[in-house]
């Protein structure tokens, strides 16, 4: 059973528009948020809402590198891996964060905290090395930054709401 | 500084500019002049006679693409505009959709008045979700003001722009693609229609990049001699925003006039490379161009300009080697993205690209010869046999490598591996000691262009 308040505004989204397939990234979104990730519960909710078949949410679902179809982290930790960070951090960055929380890359942090993924180039190339982490842009990084800004993720897990496209 | 035309509202703090200050530079005027006074055609001629190119790096004509809309074309018509911008190295359009956010809008309605469009649609990545937010929150301010929606400015036209959030993937920045995401498919490119006859549900549709249609409403307010007249170069055609990264001083967005030199963007506008560092190459327009020679420096930045000297402006995104930095594992780290970002759908792509880095990391190991470096080349030219441009972008940077570095890549050669890993190889701008605040204390674009830099912990 999803939440009323959620089963009515995504009912709500497929009813006032003229094509459902437009709206399918946003009922993921929708749910994806509200399980944590792109559940197989949250794939029936999704086809039953819109329509569709598994098949063909599933297809789009492995496409895309913002959906998520196994379980990870409050906070996914989208480290950017395009050139201009590469040639920074050097994947330092990687390592840091890794050690630093005591995980591979893919991999969550046991107290369910904090995933690490490499994303495609962020968009804050003049700010390399860059990181992106519940829709927030975090650039010019250093160490003692990377510290602080999981310090303040972990301080506020409680409080900080999630964004649509974590 | 020269003439900010799509940075006129760029404020030190990073704030976008709201309604009214957009309007009291005169925002929304070219828009108010072209539905009271101009017919749709007027508009596209205008547009075509300023011989204004698309900025997403494809440089297509603007004026004549919107004329391949048929006259009696069926309705509704839609445009397209293009915020995936996942290139990397490239940034101009997240940071003008920060800056300016009605001006982009504006140049969608205009788009939408050319070729009496009823719906636009704002394509956005993921990871740009504040700027989703903010655009959703400036087109109910432009709706409310009546620039947006019913009856447009009291006329018969009506415009009404949504935005998409996309899931992500790079494939999805070209149009085709787009369009097939927006319709909930799996985003494969499609090279068997036209856009503008059967795009979006079957029906006319425009693809624009956000920079470009940013550029038409100064276009109708001022006129098409006053836009040519921006150029550095005759081919120019008006201002360009250029974003330049790496091992340079005071990396950036800088709006420059279309066709200023490269050398110019790199040691004057971007303020030269990082204390330390020297210059050896840069990627002129993003990941899918080619690396440049030194001598190419003297290029004025414009498409004709480029393409003349064998080169593609791409974005005119800059991105900037030092001497100490392996070109080779640039390229690999290019060729890993590429990999990873293809769709898949054709063979050339999905099995050229992983092969050209396999090559790479056996030169990068010193495990392979010159027959290698030869197939690579083989494989890097069979690229343009792929179905889409994807595949003969990502083969760019490796005809770079190997047209003007091809000594570095033999220095890897018969067992050597890679020069650039032994000790004594002192490389500037590293993570951990770079500083560019404490280098450049005095720097005049320390803005970080979040649009949200004043928040702890951010972009600081």
């Amino acid at each position: 059973m999803l939440p009323r308040e959620l089963e009515q505004e995504i009912a709500a989204m497929v009813r006032d528009t003229d094509h459902v397939e437009e709206k399918i990234i946003d009922v993921i979104y929708l749910l994806q948020r509200h399980f944590g990730y792109f559940s197989d519960e949250a794939m029936g909710h999704a086809a039953r809402l819109t329509g569709k078949t598994e098949v063909e949410l599933e297809e789009l679902a492995t496409f895309y590198d913002f959906i998520y179809r196994e379980p990870l982290g409050r906070f996914v930790i989208h480290v950017c891996d395009g050139v201009a960070c590469w040639m920074h951090h050097e994947n330092g960055l990687f390592d840091y964060l890794c050690r630093k929380l005591g995980v591979a890359v893919g991999e969550t942090t046991p107290d369910g905290l904090f995933t690490v993924l490499p994303t495609a180039c962020l968009g804050n190339c003049h700010n390399a090395p860059a990181m992106l982490v519940n829709g927030e842009h975090y650039g010019r990084l250093t160490p003692e930054k990377v510290d602080r800004i999981l310090e303040e993720l972990r301080e506020n897990a409680d409080t900080i709401p999630l964004c649509l496209c974590r | 500084m020269s003439e900010q035309v799509l940075f006129k509202n760029r404020r030190a703090d990073c704030r976008p500019a709201s309604l009214a200050d957009y309007r009291a530079g005169g925002g929304y005027d070219g828009l108010i002049q072209a539905v009271r006074t101009m017919t749709p055609d007027d508009v596209i001629k205008e547009v075509m006679d300023s011989g204004l190119r698309g900025r997403g790096g494809a440089g297509f004509p603007t004026g004549r693409k919107w004329s391949f809309v048929r006259k009696d074309a069926p309705h509704p018509r839609y445009i397209q505009c293009n915020t995936d911008e996942m290139e990397p190295g490239t940034f101009k359009d997240r940071i003008l959709v920060n800056t300016d956010p009605h001006l982009v809008i504006e140049g969608i309605v205009l788009c939408g008045y050319a070729v009496q469009a009823d719906h636009g649609v704002f394509f956005i990545r993921p990871s740009y979700d504040a700027d989703a937010r903010l655009l959703e929150r400036e087109l109910d301010v432009a709706r409310e003001a009546g620039f947006l929606g019913r009856n447009i400015l009291g006329s018969d036209f009506s415009f009404d722009i949504d935005v998409h959030r996309s899931a992500g993937r790079y494939i999805c920045g070209e149009s085709s693609a787009q369009a097939n995401a927006i319709m909930g498919k799996r985003p494969n490119p499609d090279k068997n229609s036209h856009m503008t006859d059967s795009g979006l549900w079957g029906l006319p549709t425009v693809v624009n990049n956000v920079e470009t249609l940013a550029s038409v409403p100064a276009i109708l307010r001022n006129g098409v001699e006053w836009f040519k007249s921006l150029a550095a170069s005759p081919t120019g055609d008006g201002t360009k925003l250029y974003s330049v990264s790496g091992e340079v001083a005071e990396p950036g967005c800088f709006e420059l006039p279309g066709g200023t030199r490269l050398g110019d963007i790199i040691f004057g506008a971007a303020g030269g490379m990082l204390p330390g560092a020297e210059f050896k190459t840069c990627l002129p327009g993003g990941t899918s161009t080619s690396f440049v020679a030194r001598e190419h420096l003297e290029t004025p930045m414009d498409f004709d300009s480029m393409k003349k000297a064998g080169l593609s402006l791409g974005t005119g995104s800059v991105i900037v080697f030092d001497r100490n930095t392996c070109l080779v594992q640039a390229t690999i780290n290019i060729l890993t993205y590429f990999a990873r970002e293809s769709c898949g759908w054709c063979t050339p792509c999905r099995e050229g690209i992983p092969y050209m880095k396999h090559i790479l990391e056996r030169i990068e190991a010193g495990e392979a010869g010159e027959r290698d470096v030869a197939l690579l080349q083989r494989v890097a030219d069979g690229m343009q046999h792929a179905y889409c441009g994807f595949a003969p972008g990502a083969a760019m940077p490796v005809h770079g490598l190997l047209n003007h570095f091809r000594d570095e890549v033999r220095e890897h050669l018969g067992g050597r591996g890679c020069p650039f890993k032994g000790a004594g190889v002192v490389k500037p701008g590293l993570w951990t000691t770079l500083d560019r605040d404490a280098a450049h204390p005095d720097a005049a674009h320390r803005d970080t262009d979040s649009g949200d830099a004043d928040a702890e912990g951010r972009d600081g």
